[in-house]
């Protein structure tokens, strides 16, 4: 009985995986500009695993004080960014929690408070709610409800974030907005193996408490040349990655690639040139960076796959439309997930997708 | 994924065929013993038995004195000399004083806030006394006194509770929200319980320390035990071994509820065992027994191995100042409990018995004390608060360049709307 099951079952599985490595939602497109000061740095093809994988060896190697932990890691973890650490470190600077978010968001609090380095992994965005008080009543407000005799700056949490293909509500989740209505975090979001690497060795060693968010889908797919040796890319700075004059782009993490994707594609359709910033950090966020744009462009889209209602796109547009009244030309437009959980079977149809995106360039532009 | 897996499901059926009962019995027992009961011995049984909830003993609780105050085993006497014994007396009733002060003063309205320790003063000096300065402590809220015995000053204390521009915490929480980084006491959160992990991961980052000379040690009380990060320090200190004390101040009520709706066990030391803690119960009234058994748990601590200690105590005040305890606890109840155990009278009889201490001596320290409190009292009232700028600092360690702006936005509005704010509060900027 087991082993006729056994060969029906591996039919099955073929077939069905057959179906589920069809075409991603995007093309990953790697970065073509090199960061500034980094020019000349010798370059290594990594993905986005192994990127986060250097950036947390190198941080463990110049810091002495700096553990990673969380639940599974010890082994390499299940996305495989903690591969070989617990080997160069030893099992007391790389080692598996109990399975418990909200012990494991404390705990890095409490090793941070004492000035240690904490690298804290929660497995999955979706499952960060159960640490939610410890991060938003407590790393968030640590410092200032002190008078600064405290603070647990040296914490930095890392889970994974976005959709997946096949993740359903509870390994899809883009959280970002849930914290960025608390002062106090930082927010990042990295789109490839490049910034993922020199973000969050700037976030291990930012003096603030910071979310680090992995777009889990670009974890094998996104390969790039990644400079080797210890580099940081700055916080609180978005990024063009297209320059256009025509309308303005706004995306982060996975979006990015959507974003750019259709920007391709207005190009080639209809003549426009967006331009297309990588928002990168959350919180803070680099408004001016935008306004800048935006004053160029007098239009504004921007595009994330978590819910539009209360998303963090609802915060840029509104202070956009603020400060830059006179130059818009059309009325910022919003291309989200929709107001529903995230869904198994219609994820492509959920999703902000190219031609969603291409859509809002289209009527923006034409507005 | 299938492909993966079935092969392996096939051998293992495949074992299973050949072995024989009793190895796989032996076996099993060795398996489960070493790594899944932390190489406590497993059991089969062949009786049919579900373990109700009062089959195991209750875990006693120890005690020094009885409730007059007499040593009952001279070896369990720590034996103070004069100079720490007045030390903790001294402290005990400083902070039953202020206490009263500081009540007081909440009820004419001139502080927002405020929670006694009442009944509970043997807890904080009992254990304080027993630990180096060195130690980090986490507490809740009502542990003021451990404060005290650390030398946090009256006048720390009252700029606190008035928020004024010498309060080192700035003025942004609540009265009673204590903390300093010099005394190594972690300032104070409301939300409950949330220091409890956080502790284990002080001790955590201590037990890295070449030569770890440091515990931790967390104050919590027994309502507190019941949100999930008790459950989540409790397992991650015993799973990696951290040098941390558990200190729970079990007073018999969260608020209005009392523990026969907190919890259906053994209190909060029969939880000890099942995390694989080092567990003790003690007399809460007894400072002497809090001092020998938190002496103790900071020895094992230091081995890396965590501890559980229940003091065992009645919260004789009501909740904090926005409650009267007496809509749910009969004034009889809490008359009773004064009369018949207070850990202050069970300590003066130990320093009166020994020619330390007498009538003469404690109205001379209780003026001396009142007199400190009010004097720093009236002066922390007369400060004015820091500058409304100070508001916009420490969120993070630098401003960012949104929250610039919004500071520039209120001085704008405060430069149109001035009479609007009460500006003769704070200084000037």
């Amino acid at each position: 009985m087991v082993l006729r099951g056994a060969s029906i079952l591996a039919q099955c599985a073929a077939r069905v995986g057959q179906q589920a490595r069809g075409k991603a939602h995007f093309t990953f497109q790697p970065s073509t500009a090199i960061p500034a000061g980094l020019e000349n740095v010798e370059r290594s093809k990594m993905n986005l695993m192994q990127s986060v994988n250097e950036a947390m060896r190198i941080a463990m190697r110049t810091d002495d004080s700096a553990v990673l932990f969380g639940e599974d890691v010890a082994f390499g973890g299940v996305f495989r960014c903690s591969v070989n650490l617990q080997k160069e470190f030893g099992k007391d600077r790389v080692f598996n929690t109990p399975l418990c978010e909200q012990g494991i968001a404390g705990f890095g609090i409490g090793l941070a408070v004492s000035g240690a380095t904490a690298i804290a992994e929660i497995q999955f965005g979706d499952y960060i709610f159960p640490a939610y008080d410890q991060l938003v009543n407590e790393a968030a407000k640590y410092r200032y409800r002190s008078g600064n005799q405290f603070n647990c700056g040296k914490l930095t949490v890392r889970t994974t974030w976005g959709a997946v293909g096949h993740g359903a509500l509870y390994h899809s989740q883009s959280p970002e907005a849930n914290f960025t209505h608390t002062p106090g975090l930082k927010l990042v979001v990295p789109r490839g193996p490049i910034q993922a690497k020199g973000l969050l060795l700037a976030c291990i060693r930012d003096p603030n408490p910071c979310i680090f968010f992995e777009p889990k889908i670009l974890y094998r797919m996104a390969v790039e040349e990644v400079p080797t040796g210890d580099y940081v890319l700055p916080l609180g700075k978005a990024e063009t990655v297209r320059p256009g004059n025509d309308v303005t782009l706004v995306a982060w993490g996975t979006q990015m690639h959507v974003a750019l994707e259709a920007a391709q594609l207005a190009k080639e359709k209809l003549n426009l040139d967006v331009e297309v910033i990588d928002l990168q950090t959350i919180q803070p966020w680099d408004e001016d960076h935008i306004v800048e744009s935006v004053k160029k462009t007098g239009r504004l889209i921007v595009t994330h796959e978590a819910p539009i209602s209360s998303g963090f796109g609802a915060e840029i547009a509104s202070t956009i439309q603020k400060r830059c009244f006179l130059n818009l030309e059309a009325p910022i437009e919003r291309v989200c997930g929709f107001d529903t959980p995230f869904p198994h079977v219609h994820e492509p149809f959920y999703l902000p997708t190219v031609t969603r995106v291409f859509d809002a360039i289209k009527k923006t532009s034409t507005f | 994924m299938f492909r993966r897996v079935l092969p392996s499901v096939r051998r293992i059926s495949a074992a299973k065929r050949f072995s024989s009962g009793v190895d796989g019995d032996s076996y099993r027992l060795n398996e489960y013993s070493v790594k899944y009961l932390g190489n406590r011995e497993a059991t089969f049984t062949e009786k049919l038995k579900i373990h109700d909830d009062k089959w195991a003993p209750t875990i006693p609780i120890y005690r020094v004195t009885d409730a007059l105050g007499n040593v009952l085993d001279s070896s369990q006497d720590p034996k103070f000399y004069e100079q720490t014994s007045l030390k903790i007396y001294k402290t005990m009733t400083q902070l039953n004083i202020m206490d009263r002060i500081l009540y007081e003063s909440q009820r004419q309205g001139r502080i927002s806030f405020y929670m006694t320790s009442f009944g509970e003063e043997g807890n904080h000096v009992g254990s304080a006394s027993a630990l180096e300065p060195q130690d980090l402590i986490y507490g809740q809220y009502r542990e003021a006194g451990v404060l005290l015995w650390r030398g946090f000053s009256m006048t720390s204390f009252m700029n606190q509770c008035y928020g004024n521009s010498e309060d080192i915490g700035k003025g942004r929480q609540m009265p009673i929200h204590f903390g300093t980084n010099q005394l190594n006491f972690v300032t104070i959160s409301s939300p409950l319980t949330t220091q409890l992990p956080q502790a284990v991961g002080s001790a955590y980052a201590f037990k890295r320390t070449p030569n770890n000379n440091r515990v931790v040690v967390v104050y919590f009380g027994d309502g507190a035990a019941s949100e999930g990060d008790a459950h989540a320090a409790f397992n991650f200190a015993a799973t990696l071994d951290c040098p941390v004390i558990f200190f729970c101040r079990n007073n018999g009520y969260a608020i209005s509820t009392p523990t026969s709706e907190q919890y259906g066990g053994d209190g909060i030391a029969g939880k000890g065992p099942g995390y694989g803690l080092n567990t003790i119960r003690v007399d809460g009234n007894d400072v002497l027994a809090v001092h020998n058994a938190t002496k103790e748990a900071r020895r094992m601590a230091l081995e890396n191995k965590p501890v559980l200690i229940e003091a065992m105590t009645y919260r004789l005040g009501h909740h904090s100042t926005s409650d009267d305890s007496t809509a749910y606890r009969s004034a009889e109840e809490v008359e009773t409990w004064g009369d018949k155990d207070h850990p202050i009278t069970r300590f003066k009889k130990y320093i009166t018995e020994r020619g330390w201490w007498n009538d003469e001596k404690e109205k001379e320290w209780q003026a001396e004390v009142k007199k400190e409190v009010l004097s720093e009292f009236g002066k922390a009232e007369q400060r004015k608060k820091a500058h409304y700028h100070e508001m916009f600092e420490d969120v993070y360690d630098q401003l960012p360049p949104r929250l610039v702006r919004q500071r520039d936005e209120l001085d704008k509005i405060i430069a149109e709307y001035k009479s609007e704010y009460p500006m003769e509060t704070i200084l000037p900027k």
